[in-house]
């Protein structure tokens, strides 16, 4: 049996684009850009100058701060420039700008951490601190910090999350095919920093390679006590709740953290970074990246260095057959539109699409006709219809009663609406709103 | 390329193919099946009851909203009235197609006999009425369709409830002389089970029964049904919860107990089965929730039952789906589904 949740969709998924386009290196790029948010947390500060000399794995920007995650340069060469550039955010954040000299000098910092048995959880703990890792599904939460549990909370499942639910994304899937055994010994990590003997992979079930592969691996003695679990084709499979629910039956309780229900999620690549970080030392520097979309020649997966433009990854993915109308960074269902294509890939890159007009989505935004798909498929079981209506009213407290705190932000509604109505853009407004106005109570009690 | 300017919007990026006139699309397929039977067992008025009635709906709803439109325009842009109407042209909503499902189940609950201006009538009072003067689609509190039915049942009682047995042979159609008045199987059960005018079990199921025009062939409304759930545009819970509770209540408290086969001639009949997969699962009017979904549907079950056994109306379906409309807001809100996670937090 395949482990699902309730609620969800079936969007077309795109994925034979390029599931078996192997991972293709990417390098010589002469700019790299590192904007200073790159996670979620306390914000970070250089640590170069202009004009000092950076190498491989260097870190160059980090915080004193606990929730926070240093930056290092994925290439050798000088510091350009520090200096406001366009983030895939779409704001101006501080940046170090890096002009690389070809060598790909590795740091001398860069050294193998020893093996995995010598070490402690909380060596292990520090190595990924001082790697920078960070989610890199998308969201950027400092991996260290989601280790870190606190002692009152014991936590019995770790899952690595190959779920990739996300249509057209298919750098897990690569990952897993390519590099089996890096994102096995990143779990193996992972498991020791938690002191469990249990870990759990989670594959859909629409990569039946990868999983015949993994199933194969996990033969290995060396990777006793990992389990793999096959997961039912659907969106948001992936999101870290429904994971946790399809494979522990235990619901992450609203507002808390995967910890609450005694479960940690990590990302297939973000396990290959711990795995890395520990075999060669290598800090957190490199990232696989799906550029695909109609309006892309040649839909590829690329390992690039952070901080190269998306530019040149569409250069390199043979330019556009299509005149593109809109570029996402990340799926298509969660994914930020780019205002430019002069933006740097940053840790939580994990796709770039480019689609044409053929393929974009406008809101009508006819009459609700309260059809209920949305509320059937949403997966934290909302009534996206009402908060809609009550965001579009304006009316707040409504929308906390409806438990617009809850939501995910996943589209499913959005992407379900037969009136186009677009109901997510109007409860993250709302949602934003009611946190406000949550903050503002509960400092008033005080 | 680094000037090119790219459409920037909120997430998600893709949407479903599916919008509100592709589901009033699949609404109308489905009702082909029992328009056809309607057509084969009551002649060809019966198509030209049909055809009166969806094209009075559809221009009802252009005309108002023209109009609406217009005057809104004309209120906003501070333009000439007729400039305004121009503009107000292409905004009507008739192109999703709701008018025409009004329309088509409008006079589906209509006897073929019943005279033209009547269905006229009843179409604008539908569209009007009850779903413009409410703010259009999505607004209305009650069916369209039900509520014009209910309307042309009081106004003309007579005109409403003369049926004919069906007519299976050409001659008949052309010569409508031959045509005789008969009563629905439901209201000779009314007089006793063992009416020896009472048609058979096989013939309610196959349509060959009095009756409204597009309520009598429970095979040919159930293919249709079954189509809407394959193309997920119903979900199975209001129609079974519906028909469940009502053959459970008829085999157990009906006034023949205990007898498989009256019961099953109770949902044959009267018009339940087109109420059940296409009146009662009308979006506007019923629940979100699937929760709500079954008590809408035991709702509707417990009322037609009630109407039936102890009511003057021999059929009920409508007036039990009409008074659950009305109860509608109150099950979406109360009956929420539990969110996901609210669950205590673990220590």
């Amino acid at each position: 049996m395949a482990y699902s949740f309730k609620g969800g969709i079936h969007p077309d998924d795109n994925k034979t684009y390029t599931n078996n386009v192997p991972i293709c290196v990417l390098d010589g790029v002469s700019e790299h850009v590192y904007p200073l948010i790159q996670h979620i947390g306390a914000p970070l500060e250089p640590i170069v100058e202009i004009g000092s000399h950076v190498n491989v794995g260097t870190k160059i920007a980090d915080s004193e701060a606990f929730v926070s995650a240093p930056i290092h340069s994925s290439v050798s060469g000088t510091v350009k420039a520090i200096e406001k550039r366009l983030h895939p955010n779409g704001a101006n954040v501080m940046s170090i700008i890096v002009e690389n000299d070809g060598e790909y000098t590795i740091d001398e910092s860069v050294v193998p951490k020893g093996k995995l048995e010598d070490l402690s959880p909380e060596e292990i703990i520090k190595i990924i601190r001082e790697a920078g890792i960070v989610g890199m599904g998308g969201a950027g939460f400092p991996t260290h910090v989601k280790l870190s549990v606190p002692k009152d909370k014991k936590i019995e499942y770790i899952i690595v999350n190959g779920a990739e639910c996300e249509p057209y994304l298919t750098s897990d899937h690569r990952v897993l095919l390519e590099t089996p055994d890096m994102v096995l010994f990143g779990l193996k990590a992972i498991m020791r920093v938690l002191g469990l003997d249990v870990g759990h992979i989670a594959i859909e079930k629409n990569k039946p390679d990868a999983i015949l592969l993994i199933k194969e691996k996990l033969k290995e003695s060396e990777y006793e006590g990992i389990k793999l679990c096959e997961l039912k084709t659907k969106y948001p499979q992936g999101a870290e709740k429904q994971l946790i629910w399809a494979i522990t039956g235990r619901e992450v309780p609203s507002g808390g953290l995967p910890a609450d229900a005694g479960a940690v999620v990590v990302n297939v690549d973000t396990a290959v970074a711990v795995a890395t970080a520990i075999k060669t030392g290598m800090p957190s520097i490199r990232r696989i990246v799906t550029v695909s979309g109609d309006a892309v020649a040649n839909p590829s997966n690329f390992e690039v260095r952070t901080g190269i433009s998306f530019e040149t990854l569409f250069e390199k993915a043979g330019g556009f057959v299509k005149d593109p109308e809109k570029i996402i960074m990340g799926g298509p269902m969660m994914g930020q539109a780019q205002l430019s294509l002069n933006v740097p890939v940053v840790k939580g890159t994990s796709a770039l699409l480019a689609f044409s007009s053929d393929m974009n989505v406008y809101d009508e935004d006819e009459t609700c006709i309260r059809c209920g798909k949305c509320v059937k498929a949403c997966p934290m079981h909302l009534m996206p219809l009402y908060l809609n209506m009550y965001a579009q009213e304006r009316d707040y407290e409504m929308c906390e009663k409806y438990n617009i705190l809850d939501c995910i932000e996943c589209g499913v509604c959005s992407y379900l609406c037969p009136g186009r109505r677009h109901p997510l853009q109007n409860i993250r407004v709302a949602k934003q709103k009611v946190m406000e106005m949550k903050r503002a109570r509960e400092s008033g009690k005080k | 390329m680094a000037d090119k300017k790219f459409v920037v919007s909120l997430s998600p990026h893709i949407s479903t193919a599916e919008n509100t006139k592709t589901i009033m699309l699949d609404v109308i397929i489905a009702l082909i099946p029992a328009l056809i039977a309607g057509w084969f067992y009551f002649g060809i008025r019966a198509l030209a009851v049909v055809g009166t009635s969806v094209i009075s709906c559809v221009l009802a709803e252009y005309v108002y909203q023209w109009f609406y439109i217009g005057f809104k325009i004309k209120n906003e842009k501070k333009t000439t009235m007729k400039d305004a109407l121009s503009r107000a042209k292409s905004k009507t909503t008739i192109g999703d197609l709701s008018a025409a499902v009004t329309g088509l189940l409008l006079a589906y609950n209509l006897p073929v006999t019943i005279p033209y201006p009547m269905v006229i009538i009843g179409s604008v009072f539908a569209i009007i009425i009850v779903k413009q003067l409410f703010g259009g689609i999505g607004h209305n509190f009650v069916n369209p369709a039900l509520a014009a039915r209910a309307f042309m049942l009081a106004s003309w009682p007579v005109a409403m409830t003369s049926f004919v047995s069906p007519v299976m042979s050409f001659s008949n159609y052309v010569n409508r002389i031959n045509v005789t008045t008969s009563a629905t199987p439901l209201s000779l059960l009314k007089e006793g089970f063992e009416s020896a005018a009472a048609p058979s079990l096989y013939d309610a199921f196959l349509g060959r029964i009095g009756g409204c025009i597009g309520e009598t062939a429970t095979v040919l409304i159930l293919i249709g049904g079954i189509y809407l759930m394959v193309r997920r545009v119903i979900d199975a819970r209001i129609p079974l919860a519906y028909i469940g509770s009502f053959a459970l209540l008829v085999f157990f408290f009906g006034s023949h107990p205990y007898n498989i086969n009256f019961v099953m001639y109770h949902l044959c009949t009267g018009g339940l089965m087109l109420g059940a997969f296409f009146m009662a699962t009308d979006y506007v009017t019923t629940p979100t929730t699937k929760a709500g979904h079954i008590i809408f549907g035991i709702g509707c079950g417990i009322l037609t039952f009630v109407i039936r056994r102890f009511g003057g109306y021999p059929e009920g379906v409508s007036y039990s789906i009409l008074l659950m409309n009305v109860v509608t807001p109150l099950i979406d809100k109360y009956v929420h589904p539990r969110k996901f996670g609210e669950v205590s937090k673990r220590g």
